[in-house]
């Protein structure tokens, strides 16, 4: 495993980049200098400076911080996303790929029809019933994320269900509970956290672009397409306060989605990179 | 043949049976008393009441769905609670911005991404590879809303060669379509390229090779078509996003689409808007992903004979 790694130095890029999003986030009250919602009318729109690394928004607000609190927004819709995603997921592809069946049948039905709607619709139409806010975001983006998920795990399970060392457990009197708990779930693990990867990418992105058009994380709570919106109106005279929080995301988007896609190489060699 | 598409067809009526109770449920969960909405806050008991019984929503919530379903076939989606008009007639008024938009997008991003993906595949692993897998990577990564403020602030803003936003005249098409199209070029691109290397792998195309046929040729006559067959789905599922998901182009560039009207209508918490642009969008998703599947089953013998 870690050869491969070492073979493909590149991989490291975007994965330190993204310890650094998540340091940012788990201390941000440490690393930023203001809280991000400090507002200081005496010093409005300044310019970078030692007080204010980046400057000031239209508010006062100390640009750097905000970033940095972005960074924990971002990375908190995604952790409890994933999670939701990867219990519903997971459990529910499990289910459909082992037992096969009734269960099977009706679940991928439903999965199916999940598919049949486009997931920012579906997202957009959560949040028009439960109110703008992160957390009906959240909501939204894990009820839609799910059926992906338990797609990619019960194709995979399918698979494993057929190998020896299942066969071998079953002969030997384990319990269904047991088979799936100790020799099946532990396979699953790449094919999970290359979807969870990927997936992430997703969930950043809906987030920040729900944000942007104001369904999502509401002032003064800092979401970078919540900065992206408000830096619109000044983007004449200071387009440098638009520039941060783009680069910031698109960074992080670029990089999840590298990181996603080296994965699926490293443990899938057969598979050619498209 | 007939078969396939009779089962898909009846595939597609639960789904939109699902969809049109969800938007329904939606409304009927919606904080706030619609009549009041329309008539005012401080309305009239008895004024209240009538409205209520003239628009049915006295009834059992079953009558009320199965009425629900009834108009929407016939077009009828209600009456917005915002600006009172008809919002059949709001629909209609806003389509054809989102209909342009897309088929433009759709258009450019065929013509952008399927000779990116050639050019990759010939030149596999080479200079022209890397800098259409570069551009991949980028217009899978920016958001489209970075995209299209980037563009605005540059384009329009710092060169002033085209308007922010708005809509009426070609040269506002230029910046959203662009945008719209990014995405899509880009995993056009990307399938044109797997699909071009497999082919080009295969024995026909080395035969083809030795009988000395110009690699022009080889590439164009004999890959291209074959390697453009799983593309065609991509192209369709692309399109269906374009015209269901242009709610941030729209609302960016002021462009009086559907995208734009419901992300008002969510804002303004107008639902019988937001009920009719949800069902009018995943009408057209599902309605696109049906004709490319049954489309692709035209083109493939392989699947025709399949399924």
């Amino acid at each position: 495993m870690w050869r491969r790694w070492k073979a493909r130095p590149i991989v490291l890029v975007p994965l330190g980049y993204l310890c650094l999003m998540a340091a940012l986030a788990l201390f941000a009250p440490v690393i930023a200098p203001y809280r991000y919602d400090a507002q200081d009318e005496t010093a409005v729109l300044q310019p970078p400076s030692a007080r204010h690394l980046l400057g000031t928004d239209e508010l006062g607000r100390d640009v750097f911080s905000r970033l940095v609190y972005g960074a924990r927004v971002s990375l908190t819709v995604v952790l409890q996303v994933e999670l939701l995603e990867v219990l519903i997921g997971v459990s529910l592809g499990l289910l459909a790929g082992y037992f096969r069946g009734r269960w099977d049948a009706l679940i991928m039905r439903f999965t199916d029809m999940m598919f049949a709607f486009p997931d920012i619709l579906l997202a957009i139409l959560i949040v028009a019933v439960l109110g703008p806010g992160l957390h009906n975001v959240f909501i939204a983006l894990a009820l839609t994320g799910w059926p992906g998920m338990a797609r990619v795990v019960r194709s995979q399970v399918l698979a494993l269900r057929e190998r020896e060392f299942v066969e071998a457990a079953r002969a030997i009197g384990l319990s269904h509970f047991r088979i799936l708990w100790r020799h099946i779930l532990p396979n699953l693990l790449p094919t999970v956290l290359v979807a969870v990867t990927v997936d992430s990418a997703g969930i950043v992105l809906a987030e920040s672009a729900l944000s942007f058009l104001g369904l999502g994380a509401q002032p003064p709570l800092p979401s970078w397409g919540r900065m992206i919106d408000d830096a619109r109106q000044l983007m004449r005279s200071h387009p440098m306060l638009l520039f941060y929080p783009a680069a910031m995301l698109s960074l992080t988007v670029m990089a999840l989605n590298f990181l996603g896609d080296s994965l699926r190489d490293l443990w899938d060699p057969r598979r050619h990179k498209g | 043949m007939t078969q396939h598409i009779l089962s898909r067809l009846l595939q597609a009526i639960p789904t939109l049976l699902l969809i049109s109770f969800l938007t329904f449920i939606m409304g009927f969960l919606a904080p706030g008393d619609p009549i009041r909405m329309i008539l005012g806050e401080h309305s009239d008991p008895q004024a209240v009441a009538q409205v209520r019984r003239e628009l049915g929503l006295d009834q059992p919530w079953y009558v009320q769905y199965g009425r629900f379903v009834w108009n929407a076939l016939k077009g009828d989606f209600g009456i917005s609670l915002y600006n009172r008009r008809p919002v059949g007639d709001i629909l209609r008024e806003s389509f054809p911005a989102t209909a342009t938009l897309a088929v433009l997008a759709i258009l450019l991003a065929v013509a952008v991404g399927i000779p990116a993906g050639i050019v990759a595949a010939v030149w596999h692993n080479r200079l022209p590879d890397r800098l259409s897998m570069t551009g991949v990577v980028l217009g899978i990564s920016v958001p489209n809303f970075v995209l299209a403020t980037l563009l605005i602030l540059l384009v329009s803003v710092q060169w002033g060669w085209l308007p922010v936003a708005g809509w009426g005249a070609p040269e506002y098409l230029v910046l959203p379509v662009l945008v719209l199209a990014a995405r899509p070029s880009a995993s056009v691109a990307r399938f044109t390229r797997t699909s071009m290397l497999e082919v080009l792998q295969q024995d026909y195309i080395r035969t083809a090779r030795a009988k000395g046929v110009p690699e022009r040729a080889v590439i164009l006559r004999h890959a291209l078509p074959n390697a453009l067959l799983p593309v065609v789905t991509v192209i369709g599922n692309a399109f269906g996003y374009l015209l269901t998901g242009s709610f941030i182009v729209e609302t960016v560039f002021a462009v009086p689409g559907v995208g734009y009207k419901s992300v008002e209508a969510i804002l303004r918490r107008d639902y019988p808007v937001i009920q009719a642009t949800t069902l009018l969008f995943a009408f057209l998703f599902i309605v696109v992903n049906l004709v490319v599947d049954i489309l692709y089953t035209r083109l493939d013998p392989r699947v025709r004979f399949r399924s």
